[in-house]
């Protein structure tokens, strides 16, 4: 019978104390909070939270595991579906998937199924797990573009299944945007990040950085003078929007990829590293994604006053709830129903202010949600000398104008089939460079997706 | 890891390197550029292809030591390894996809400003070997600091040297020289490319403008990623914002809006100078007692 208990709380650093660090924010639990907190589960007959997750973790099962304290079965039973759980037990957003479904959370709170994996996935990095059963090595080679999400998940699966997998990364270091984008405060490179890199590595799959498939090497030079039979994007979705209004190319408007790209890939919030970082004191970020929540967060860390400006309300943030909540707790001002209109310069060009409009709801648009319609009239000014616009990013056009007959649609994304098929034989792609920016674990079920479709359409051409 | 081969000074401050990058090698065009790191804590900085040999796997590099990467890069010598050396960045020079035929029928004069000098090579030899005899003007504040002279000579039609202090060829600037050319010696061009800092390409192309010579640049803005992440590197091009690293580096000239590119260069600056200033102190020995070195 499942314990009826209340969801047992997981331990965070103090917010006061962590909005002027780089460490952890959430500590996670330790073994006896995580067999109390899976001592909840109800292990329902038809598990909803399994249908909820993108890539169906067998999460009843390896919450069975942590209960009865056997957490290598459990690494093994989430490593069937997963290959990232320390990383989706901190990023994925647990709320609208597994969570979001779980019975237990009609009344009361759901399991905490993301705290559980991510406790399972760090036992598993501390303690080594079970090797992973690897098939012979069947001879044949696949390319893949990124070492994002998507792309580690298919080389996974592709050399688990006997392939000879090669990664190819444009920048300096594995991991995409696990490296570049999420805040070490949120997902810790070396303990967390690194250590899943190494697992994908220790399968016998190759990672060349430093290669710009478009530019140093192109998807047809892989196929046709390397020998790769085929080849799967996942190269993201890494191109960052502008809002196209004034004062944009004043000096402190930075899109929040640059912002973030200096923090976490750069490691420019520390002393040891050469690349610099512009935080100046009062930062405002336009925008309410997970994206705009980790800018927001890593400029308030690095001493600025910071402040989110969103165009619709709190309801409509696409952030993460804990993550709002977060920074929140961190300090962080939201001003809600505000868009900026222009970025106000001084005569040297640098950033002195912003020009908002206030905004108000009206009829839903096509993504539901109820559109901000300008309140006439209503324009003010707030100072502020750095500006990160955190608006969405698109997938970057490099790969599919270097790709002969490799179709993308209007808003610059890859075409392919749920599978992940493209418009080219033995192409395949998936993750934000089809979808457009999403999650963490959409890009690796994508990844898991395609690799078996690579695997079925390799054995079909040699069968 | 890119192993240095061979590093040279070519002038004071200013070196070549000669690095091993098979794949950057095979694939590098004029016009294109590299983004290197010296060390596991450095900087992604891009640099100017100045040579590349596919069938030796080599690409030369030439850095002007100015900031604390640079001077990073260069304290490396032949036989050590550079951690990283990405590219070829960037689109390749338009010229490469004309038509050899069309090409050998224009005249086109590079105009090239101190370090500047380096990525202009590779594309005056590209034209050499397709049978293009283009005109260079190599501008350097004086004869020392001129670089690529040898080299340059091998493959240019004319070479015709300006310096400010007139210790070599030509007293005066580029744009003085580009004048003299075509006023005083009856010279046409059809196609001006100017590549060196960016202030003389600001008056390299509004000078040509005057004569209504098309003009390409190439803008070396900042960068992280290199790979049209970041969007350091816009710039106003026609009114647009355009990327340096992926629309560019090649842009018309007569379109930029140059004191906008000048200005966003410029945006680190101040930490660049006191990381510059603290590298210095800390190397000289100087250990910062109350920690405003932090």
């Amino acid at each position: 019978m499942a314990n009826k208990i209340g969801r047992v709380p997981v331990r965070e650093q103090d917010p006061k104390v962590r909005a002027t660090n780089f460490e952890e924010v959430c500590y996670g639990y330790n073994e006896q909070e995580a067999m109390l907190e899976a001592t909840r589960c109800l292990h329902c007959r038809n598990p909803r939270c399994v249908t909820q997750c993108p890539v169906s973790v067998k999460i009843p099962l390896f919450i069975a595991e942590v209960a009865s304290g056997d957490f290598a079965r459990a690494a093994e039973i989430i490593a069937e579906d997963s290959s990232l759980p320390s990383i989706c037990g901190r990023v994925c957003p647990q709320e609208s998937q597994c969570e979001g479904a779980c019975i237990l959370g009609i009344k009361g709170e759901p399991v905490a199924i993301g705290k559980l994996e991510r406790f399972v996935g760090d036992w598993k990095i501390a303690h080594g797990g079970s090797e992973i059963t690897k098939a012979p090595a069947n001879g044949h080679r696949v390319a893949i573009v990124g070492s994002g999400p998507s792309g580690l998940a298919c080389a996974t699966d592709l050399a688990k299944w006997g392939y000879e997998v090669k990664i190819f990364e444009a920048l300096h270091k594995a991991g995409g945007v696990l490296e570049y984008g999420i805040p070490e405060f949120r997902l810790p490179k070396s303990a967390v990040v690194a250590k899943e890199v190494e697992n994908v590595r220790r399968l016998g799959v190759e990672i060349e950085t430093d290669t710009v498939v478009g530019r140093t090497v192109t998807i047809d030079s892989l196929m046709e003078e390397e020998g790769y039979e085929a080849v799967f994007i996942g190269s993201g979705a890494g191109l960052p929007r502008f809002m196209g209004i004034p004062g944009e190319n004043l000096n402190g408007v930075v899109s929040a990829n640059e912002f973030l790209t200096r923090a976490n890939l750069m490691k420019a919030y520390d002393d040891n590293y050469d690349t610099p970082i512009y935080v100046g004191s009062k930062v405002v970020v336009v925008g309410g994604g997970n994206v705009a929540m980790d800018a927001v967060r890593t400029a308030k860390r690095l001493g600025a006053e910071a402040i989110i400006v969103y165009r619709r309300s709190e309801a409509e943030l696409p952030a993460r709830v804990e993550e709002v909540h977060h920074a929140k707790e961190e300090g962080i001002e939201f001003r809600m129903l505000t868009n900026p209109t222009e970025i106000l310069g001084d005569d040297k060009g640098w950033v002195r202010g912003i020009r908002c409009v206030q905004m108000e709801l009206g009829e839903p648009d096509e993504s539901g949600r109820r559109s901000p319609i300008e309140i006439p009239g209503s324009e003010f000014d707030m100072k502020c000398d750095v500006v990160i616009m955190a608006l969405g990013t698109s997938p970057n056009p490099l790969i599919a104008t270097t790709t002969p007959g490799l179709e993308t649609n209007r808003r610059g994304c890859i075409v392919s089939q749920e599978e992940g098929q493209t418009t080219r034989e033995g192409i395949f792609a998936g993750g934000d460079a089809v979808t457009g920016a999403a999650t963490v674990i959409l890009a690796m079920g994508a990844g898991r997706k395609a690799a078996k479709a690579i695997d079925e359409y390799i054995k079909a051409k040699n069968a | 890891m890119y192993k240095i081969i061979k590093k040279k000074e070519l002038a004071p401050n200013i070196w070549m390197m000669n690095i091993e990058a098979p794949r950057v090698a095979h694939a590098a065009q004029p016009g294109q550029f590299v983004i290197v790191r010296a060390s596991e804590n450095g900087e992604r900085v891009p640099l100017t292809i100045s040579d590349y040999d596919a069938e030796k796997g080599t690409v030369a590099i030439v850095i002007q030591t100015i900031g604390v990467s640079t001077k990073k890069i260069c304290t490396l010598n032949e036989g050590d390894y550079l951690p990283d050396f990405a590219g070829p960045l960037g689109r390749p020079s338009e010229f490469v996809h004309e038509a050899p035929e069309t090409l050998q029928t224009k005249k086109i004069l590079f105009v090239a400003g101190g370090v500047g000098t380096a990525p202009v090579y590779p594309q005056v030899k590209w034209l050499h070997t397709h049978g293009v005899e283009a005109d260079v003007i190599v501008g350097a504040k004086n004869k020392e600091m001129l670089i690529m002279q040898e080299e340059m000579e091998a493959v240019a039609g004319h070479l015709y040297i300006a310096t400010d202090d007139g210790s070599a060829g030509f007293k005066g600037l580029v744009t003085d020289l580009i004048k003299d050319l075509i006023d005083r010696q009856g010279k046409h061009y059809d196609e001006v490319v100017a590549i060196g800092p960016m202030i003389m390409m600001k008056f390299v192309a509004a000078t040509t403008k005057t004569y209504g010579i098309k003009t390409i640049v190439s803008l070396n803005t900042l960068m992280v990623d290199g790979t049209g992440m970041c969007g350091a590197c816009r710039v106003s091009v026609g009114g647009k914002t355009v990327f340096t690293c992926v629309d560019g580096p090649e842009f018309d000239g007569h379109q930029v809006d140059f004191d906008e590119a000048m200005r966003r260069q410029g945006m680190y600056r101040t930490l660049e100078q006191r990381a510059l200033k603290i590298a210095e102190e800390r190397a000289a020995g100087h250990v910062c007692k109350i920690g405003l070195d932090k």
